[in-house]
């Protein structure tokens, strides 16, 4: 099956969204869940979170942060490229139970996959509030819309380039030190901003969802190596997740699994431009089987 | 000249890669016999008219009849005799326990040593893959009726081609990318080529199966879909799941299912890295917990990545490994260090937050357990501690849960396995049917195709009789 990019754009810095055709994985698509990409024949397999889909058209929309070989690969990729393998949807949908008010949090790249959970928390009732944090200004993407799924709006930058400047963390900690009443808050961002967040909403007994992105390679709880310890358990992000109880995970574990291939990602990172630049000079060879 | 009796003449031995040059490769370890050599072997075969190999063989390959054909040259006749009833013969002749099965039964074996059976299977179907003559079979009458088949691992694939050439149209589902479950994930290239799974899942191809790969069978679709479209059903998604010993320290980075490490480099090819995307660090001194074909592929793939030290800590005795001989002397040769009657109790954290460390205590064996092999016991204050960068768990896997999460009405075991009917494969939903490791928890490929066999006769029955009433 040919999977044709529809739509690519870029939406910050080093950050692009693409639309791709992947009917069957669109038509059972729900929010929370992730698909797992290879993009040629000797590609990796990657997960990456389903950020939206389109049963009518058959596609589905990823965004992608420019962070190692494969993504550097995909961001090279023109509307009208394909690409070979999309698998899913994994992972278990976001289980959206209570009408009443939620807390929606963003980090970095982890805005993308928000959408989709707080669209489907608008839907049901809910009423939102929305945290987005970033870097810098140049990092942001998709305020509107965001904001247009939010009762209440608020945005960080680590440097004060744009809204408020600092953590996405002070914000929550405003709306619990003034006594909102919050049911529920759902986060998705880096291993660190998630375990503040979640060490913030203990102390509140607010129970807390967050997405994680473990090293995975099938997605069907074969290989084990997204596993994650929550409470006393080993869980498989890839079918047991990727949403988890935030005051259950063991964060530093799951950060140093993350860590594991660094100097690997580098290192195919280097060969990707090593290989560009021979291309350039026209004496390329096609690798032998 | 006399005649020499069959018993007289010694089996052949094949020729092998040398442990020194193959731990450097990935290359076939044992290359195949000349014609010469398998010709000379089948002159051993008694030709019993009652012929206890036969069976001794879970597919009930017609071993005299192929191996006769040998005898006379007729080497492409003789796929096509191993073909009637086994469809992977190139995988089967490499990697099926034939020890445990027709050489175990071998009257030849009551005398001397057993006729060298998987030897000449994979002989004859080497001989017609590279004749380039492979012969499709044939279907006898096309029917319209729809089955399902979802997993192409041994089981899928033999009921596949079963049914296909049964006439029925049929469709395998794979949820990864390539199609061979695991003979392409799981075992090494020095023990079954690539390339043979390709050419023998070609045939199916050529036959007729379809094959999607890239779905979920629980996620992507579901079985209710798949009975919406299809006459039949048959479940072969093995037992995928992973096991681990759940001891401190088991989730460090640097612990690795088998699962996870073999995937890495035989169906990501993470030796090619970095062309190949998908790495595998090479490790200085790795633990591999198990003492079956997956630990010994394990630590034999370890090795291959050059490892300085690769340590096979298994809680029981040699004789107690559940591993083929063959692969044990192997792996000895290979300079494998088998650290036998010790586990590990615990993982130890390196200052670079990686696994430095196993923690094993030695073990002694006491009464026999219900597997009928002496149970294991610690002995007190004997633990030490191992160096090790890495480590990899093998010691089993269970069902995997993503399709069953999906069929709630459908009837496990005690052991969380599908409950089928022995005779057909059904299980408790009328049309859908099961084998495999899914039913029987880990087993061999053989035993899985033997399922996939008694599921083809099993669906064609149950689609038969539902047509007539």
């Amino acid at each position: 099956m040919s999977h044709t990019i529809i739509k690519k754009q870029g939406l910050a810095r080093n950050i692009f969204m693409m639309e791709i055709k992947a009917p069957l994985v669109a038509q059972k698509h729900q929010a929370g869940q992730f698909i797992i990409l290879r993009l040629h024949d000797k590609g990796e397999r990657i997960p990456l979170s389903i950020v939206d889909s389109d049963k009518e058209q058959g596609t589905i929309t990823l965004v992608i942060q420019v962070v190692g070989k494969t993504t550097k690969e995909m961001e090279r990729c023109n509307e009208g490229d394909s690409v070979l393998d999309i698998f899913g949807p994994l992972g278990k949908p976001t289980l959206i139970h209570e009408k009443g008010t939620v807390v929606a949090i963003g980090g970095g790249l982890g805005a993308a996959p928000l959408h989709p959970i707080l669209k489907a928390l608008k839907k049901a009732g809910n009423r939102t509030i929305t945290i987005l944090g970033a870097q810098s200004k140049e990092n942001i993407f998709w305020e509107v819309k965001m904001k247009a799924l939010s009762h209440d709006f608020h945005i960080t930058t680590d440097d004060g380039s744009y809204g408020e400047k600092g953590l996405v963390s002070a914000p929550l900690q405003r709306l619990l030190q003034e006594g909102t009443k919050i049911d529920r808050v759902y986060c998705i961002g880096p291993v660190f901003m998630m375990k503040a967040i979640s060490n913030l909403t203990k102390e509140y007994k607010i129970p807390t969802i967050v997405s994680l992105n473990p090293i995975m390679v099938d997605g069907t709880g074969m290989c084990g190596g997204c596993r994650v310890t929550v409470g006393n358990d080993t869980k498989f992000a890839c079918v047991d997740g990727p949403e988890f109880d935030g005051h259950q995970v063991d964060f530093d574990e799951l950060h140093k699994r993350l860590q594991f291939y660094t100097k690997h990602e580098e290192f195919a990172e280097s060969h990707l431009e090593k290989e560009r630049h021979q291309c350039k000079l026209g004496d390329f060879n096609n690798e032998k089987e | 000249m006399k005649k020499s009796k069959p018993t007289d003449i010694p089996r052949q031995q094949v020729p092998e890669q040398t442990p020194e040059k193959r731990i450097k490769n990935f290359s076939e370890v044992p290359h195949g016999y000349s014609e010469e050599q398998a010709q000379t072997e089948s002159l051993r075969c008694l030709q019993c008219k009652k012929a206890p190999c036969v069976k001794g063989c879970p597919v009930e390959i017609n071993i005299p009849q192929f191996i006769n054909a040998i005898k006379e040259g007729r080497f492409l006749e003789s796929a096509a005799i191993i073909k009637q009833t086994n469809n992977l013969p190139g995988v089967c002749g490499r990697v099926c326990p034939q020890e445990e099965q027709c050489e175990k039964v071998c009257v030849v074996g009551k005398m001397s040593q057993p006729v060298s059976i998987g030897k000449l299977e994979r002989f004859a179907a080497d001989m017609e893959q590279q004749s380039g003559k492979i012969k499709i079979p044939a279907i006898k009458e096309e029917k319209k009726e729809k089955v399902a088949i979802v997993g192409s691992g041994p089981a899928g694939l033999t009921a596949a081609a079963d049914l296909r050439k049964m006439g029925y149209q049929v469709t395998v589902y794979e949820a990864l990318h390539r199609p061979g479950g695991v003979l392409v994930y799981g075992i090494p290239e020095f023990r079954l080529p690539n390339k043979i799974v390709e050419a023998e899942i070609h045939v199916l191809e050529e036959l007729g199966v379809e094959i999607r790969t890239n779905v979920l069978i629980g996620q992507t679709k579901t079985i209710q879909d798949l009975m919406k479209s299809y006459q039949a059903v048959f479940i072969a998604v093995g037992a995928g799941l992973p096991r681990f010993m759940n001891i401190p320290g088991e989730n460090l980075p640097g612990i690795f299912s088998a699962n996870e490490y073999l995937t890495r480099s035989n169906l990501m090819k993470a030796y090619r890295f970095p062309d190949h995307t998908t790495p595998l660090p090479q490790f200085k001194k790795v633990a591999v917990i198990g003492g079956g074909n997956v630990a010994l592929d394990s630590a034999r793939t370890a090795q291959r990545y050059g490892a300085e030290k690769v340590y096979l800590v298994y809680r029981r005795s040699r004789e107690e490994m559940p591993a083929r001989k063959e692969e044990i002397v192997h792996a000895e040769e290979e300079g494998i260090e088998f650290a036998l009657l010790q586990n590990p109790v615990e993982y130890i954290e390196g200052t670079n937050g990686q696994v430095c460390a196993a923690r094993i205590q030695k073990m002694e064996l006491g009464e026999p357990d219900e597997s009928g092999r002496r149970r294991p016991k610690p002995i007190p204050g004997s633990e030490y501690e191992l160096p090790v960068d890495a480590v990899i768990v093998a010691i089993g896997t269970k069902p995997q849960k993503v399709i069953l999460q999906t069929l709630p009405d459908l009837k496990l075991n005690e052991k969380g396995n599908i409950d089928v009917d022995p005779n057909t494969g059904m299980t408790s939903l009328p049309g859908v049917f099961a084998g495999g490791d899914i039913v029987t928890g880990a087993a061999t490929v053989i035993e899985a195709m033997g399922a996939g066999k008694t599921a083809a006769r099993g669906i064609d029955h149950y689609i038969q009789e539902k047509k007539r009433s």
